[in-house]
């Protein structure tokens, strides 16, 4: 019994300790660990936010709440008439931020961002292969790699890409967390000590924090750069406590522990909503779930069969059992938080009986297909299999009799890709840039075809269009190019749009200033405390 | 005894193989190709497939690449991380010691309480002590990881706000590692509330992690306890009006406690089992937590390597608990 009253003092102790110390300090929990610190040389999110969010910045970055572009690292840029040359202008006077581990001489020029996109292109270099079995992958998913063919320095401060073809979702492909500019300053001295591998664990940047320590699975350390080129942040520290379970989250959150959370388990949200020491910020997320037809195959190579079955289905009804309410209806391909989405357009309506007089007019009856769904769970569709299964007791009341298929994850993939799959492929994706064209095209192009675009789907007009969007520099004419596409589209129907799942994010009152990221980051660069 | 020794190691050698084996198919025999799941809804064109392909080695003839295997792990190397490119076996050390004290700890409290509870329901047998003990036993048995973490939080951390809800100190002190055992380098740290802080951080997951071994161990004590309370030479030693404290203390505990140590030692598994779920719940950065997080990313050679290392680690724990058994019992050496 001594024993519990020590601990408990102990515990009230640290916890007053704790209180003191964190006037301005805001901790962030987490969901997972960092894969590493050096972005360019990962996928996931979790890694984005410790690295890149934090640390980082890129030559052009995401509006805070927008996948709009503006000037970060770069002031401004122009481009050549035939849209092969981009020349950016950098900032002036922009510092990397001073760590234990290294002392920045100069500041942010040229040579650090040729530096960064040069590491990624040349296989020659040695920082192209400095991590033992790592790539650049999300470069090279991206297609960088034959998009840029030069990176040249003009000046100090002006830096020139030359490309292959014009393409301007190029410039999203700037803002995206591949691209954070590096310093190379610190690289040639990691270089020089034969420490390359510092590199990608203890990460130098000219973003808002600096870092400080990170205790593997546990504690990520960073503190403000007080010397940030848009202005010191308003917390002297930011710390990421690693917490996988959501539900401790929950309770980190509550205990006061952390301010603010990630990802909380749908049954959570209302009790949270509850509390009134916190509050509930939500917002679309950027993907999207669908459901694609094999358009080359018969019967679904006829519009009207596709509606028709589009028709047969409640989706609300998917939304509601799937996600407890943390998703809405889709109607377009891409997301709505992302400009060029067709406010316009309406989803097929829901109407077993018109649906049913659909399919007979297209003379198909006693339809038997194929429904494939996911073997996991992703953040796009919670639950492939229950999706299915109100999907397929649909389709039963207008006589269409579907068999639910799915295989091991892996296996699902490359199946789905076959050219001559059978029937209906549920399948979602999320977005890399912000960028309409990596939706439409990637997923819906006749390039992919054979690849992503798993409803073999290869419409002219809609190729044309979002071809030529992409080729198009000026933004305004890109989203009403887009706008027509989606038209086609939903007249078309290769896919069933299932939904857009939303993005909740838990914190204290205490946090000001936080503003959900559509892209899916945390930034925590604008954010204060109040007491 | 060297020759008891020699026989329980040539033992270890086929299950040596059986386990590298087994480990070994884990990555291959699963459906589709582990490349293809790294892409996930990104598609490969077939020559970054075939290069990724070779990059990891899983383009040669199987039996190759089990030799090739084979000799990396006699040699100490256990392949590298997919995700961290780093190796796994530095990886697995530099978690280690947050699992054991974790281990140890929740040990300490499952022997503590177990062995003296499971004494007292075998001198006590029928009455309402042994039901009571006998009857929690069954429920902490029972008692799944993932429900019983979670409770223990809402209730100590959440509502009545005694002890802290996760990770294995407060955010407040921050010391480089020593040893890698909290408790240790927050006492050599010299921080004033930093052990205390490591303590209270330690108390619900060992309570968590050492509840099946406890129940575990308070059932075996009680029925080995009953067994010797039967046998002849302890109604002797009563019937020559021996203390009944000695009766117990002496002659009947330390027989009855030969199986409770095979027991404890067999522990050592359960441990390792319930620390992946512990660590997890309670955001604990040991071992665990470490092969979750692989079995999420599809880090298969972290996967592969940590359930090598781990059973090694069993395998190795076992044989400590053979020889000393052997050691203590000569009956069962010169078997």
């Amino acid at each position: 019994m001594k024993m519990v009253t020590k601990l408990l003092a102990a515990s009230v102790v640290a916890a007053s300790f704790a209180s003191m110390a964190q006037a301005s300090t805001l901790v962030y929990c987490s969901e997972g660990s960092p894969e590493g610190f050096d972005p360019a040389l990962y996928t996931a999110g979790t890694t984005f936010d410790a690295s890149s969010q934090a640390v980082y910045n890129r030559l052009l970055q995401f509006k805070p709440g927008t996948t709009q572009l503006q000037p970060g690292l770069a002031t401004s840029y122009d481009v050549s008439k035939d849209g092969l040359t981009y020349t950016f202008h950098l900032r002036k006077g922009v510092k990397f931020g001073a760590t234990s581990y290294f002392k920045p001489t100069r500041d942010m020029n040229a040579d650090d961002v040729v530096f960064t996109f040069e590491r990624q292109l040349d296989k020659k270099s040695p920082w192209y292969s400095y991590v033992n079995g790592g790539a650049y992958v999300y470069f090279d998913d991206m297609g960088m790699p034959g998009l840029i063919k030069s990176v040249k320095k003009i000046d100090d401060y002006t830096v020139e890409f030359t490309l292959t073809k014009p393409n301007a979702p190029f410039l999203a492909d700037l803002g995206m967390d591949f691209s954070s500019i590096v310093s190379k300053e610190y690289a040639d001295q990691l270089q020089k000590a034969g420490k390359m591998q510092q590199f990608n664990q203890e990460p130098v940047g000219t973003g808002p924090f600096s870092f400080v320590a990170y205790q593997s699975d546990a504690v990520i350390r960073y503190k403000a750069n007080a010397d940030y080129w848009a202005g010191k942040p308003k917390i002297d520290n930011l710390v990421f406590a690693i917490t996988p379970d959501a539900a401790v989250r929950v309770q980190k959150l509550k205990a006061g522990e952390c301010q603010i959370m990630a990802y909380p388990n749908a049954a959570d949200v209302a009790a949270l909503k509850k509390d009134p020491n916190l509050k509930v910020e939500e917002q679309q997320g950027l993907n999207v779930a669908y459901m694609a037809y094999n358009t080359s195959q018969k019967p679904f190579d006829n519009a009207k069969v596709r509606q028709a079955l589009n028709m047969a289905i409640d989706r609300e009804a998917i939304v509601k059992a799937v996600f407890e309410g943390m998703a809405k209806v889709a109607t377009n391909p891409i997301p709505p938080t992302m400009w060029g989405y067709n406010k316009s357009i309406k989803n097929e309506p829901y109407d077993p009986a018109a649906a049913k007089k659909m399919l007979e007019e297209a003379g198909v009856k006693n339809l038997e297909m194929n429904l494939w769904a996911m073997p996991v769970s992703r953040p796009y569709m919670l639950n492939a299999r229950r999706a299915a299964e109100i999907i397929q007791a649909d389709w039963a009341k207008i006589g269409v009799k579907a068999k639910i298929v799915t295989y091991e994850w892996g296996e699902y993939l490359k199946k789905s890709r076959a050219k001559d799959h059978d029937g209906a492929v549920m399948l979602g994706w999320t977005g890399d840039n912000g960028d309409p064209d990596n939706f439409l095209a990637t997923l819906l192009g006749c390039d992919a075809v054979g690849g992503n675009n798993v409803a073999e789907w290869c419409n002219k007009d809609f190729n044309a269009l979002v071809t030529k969007a992409a080729e198009t520099a000026d933004q305004a004419e890109r989203a009403k190019l887009y706008e027509q596409a989606q038209v086609i589209f939903k007249q078309e129907a290769p896919w069933l749009t299932i939904d857009n799942s939303t993005v909740i994010m838990p914190m204290s009152k205490s946090v000001q200033g936080y503003v959900m990221n559509p892209l899916g980051s945390h930034n925590f660069e604008g954010v204060s405390l109040s007491k | 005894m060297l020759q008891f020794l020699l026989r329980r190691i040539a033992v270890l050698i086929p299950t040596f193989i059986g386990v590298t084996l087994i480990s070994f198919s884990f990555i291959r025999l699963l459906p589709g190709d582990p490349v293809m799941l790294l892409a996930g809804e990104h598609a490969l064109s077939p020559a970054q497939h075939a290069a990724a392909m070779h990059a990891l080695g899983l383009d040669r003839p199987l039996p190759i690449q089990y030799l090739d295997y084979l000799r990396g792990v006699l040699s100490g190397d256990f392949g590298q991380s997919i995700v961290t490119k780093r190796p796994v076996l530095q990886e697995f050390f530099s978690r280690f010691p947050a699992t054991l004290e974790l281990s140890i700890v929740a040990m300490i409290f499952a022997v503590l309480i177990g062995i003296p509870a499971g004494m007292f329901a075998a001198i006590k047998r029928g009455s309402m002590f042994d039901q009571l003990v006998m009857g929690s036993a069954l429920v902490g048995f029972s008692m799944p990881i993932f429900w019983w973490g979670p409770l223990l939080i809402i209730l100590f951390a959440g509502v009545l706000h005694w002890l802290p809800v996760s990770g294995r100190i407060s955010l407040v002190y921050y010391f480089p590692p020593v040893t890698g055992f909290m408790l240790i380098d927050s006492l050599l740290s010299g921080q004033e509330g930093a052990f205390q802080s490591a303590l209270s951080h330690l108390v619900l997951p060992a309570i968590v992690l050492g509840t099946i071994p406890l129940a575990v161990i308070a059932r075996q004590t009680r029925s080995a306890m009953l067994e010797v309370l039967g046998e002849d030479y302890v109604r002797t030693a009563r019937a020559k009006g021996m203390p009944p404290r000695r009766v117990i203390g002496v002659h009947a505990l330390r027989n009855a406690m030969i199986p409770v140590i095979t027991t404890i030692g067999l522990q050592v598994g359960v441990l390792m089992a319930g620390a992946i779920l512990t660590e997890t719940i309670f955001s604990w950065p040991g071992i665990g937590k470490w092969m979750v997080d692989a079995v999420f990313r599809r880090d298969y050679t972290v996967i592969q390597g940590g359930l090598l290392i781990i059973a090694l680690i069993i395998m190795f724990v076992n044989l400590v608990v053979d020889v000393l058994y052997g050691f203590i019992n000569p009956r069962i050496r010169h078997n």
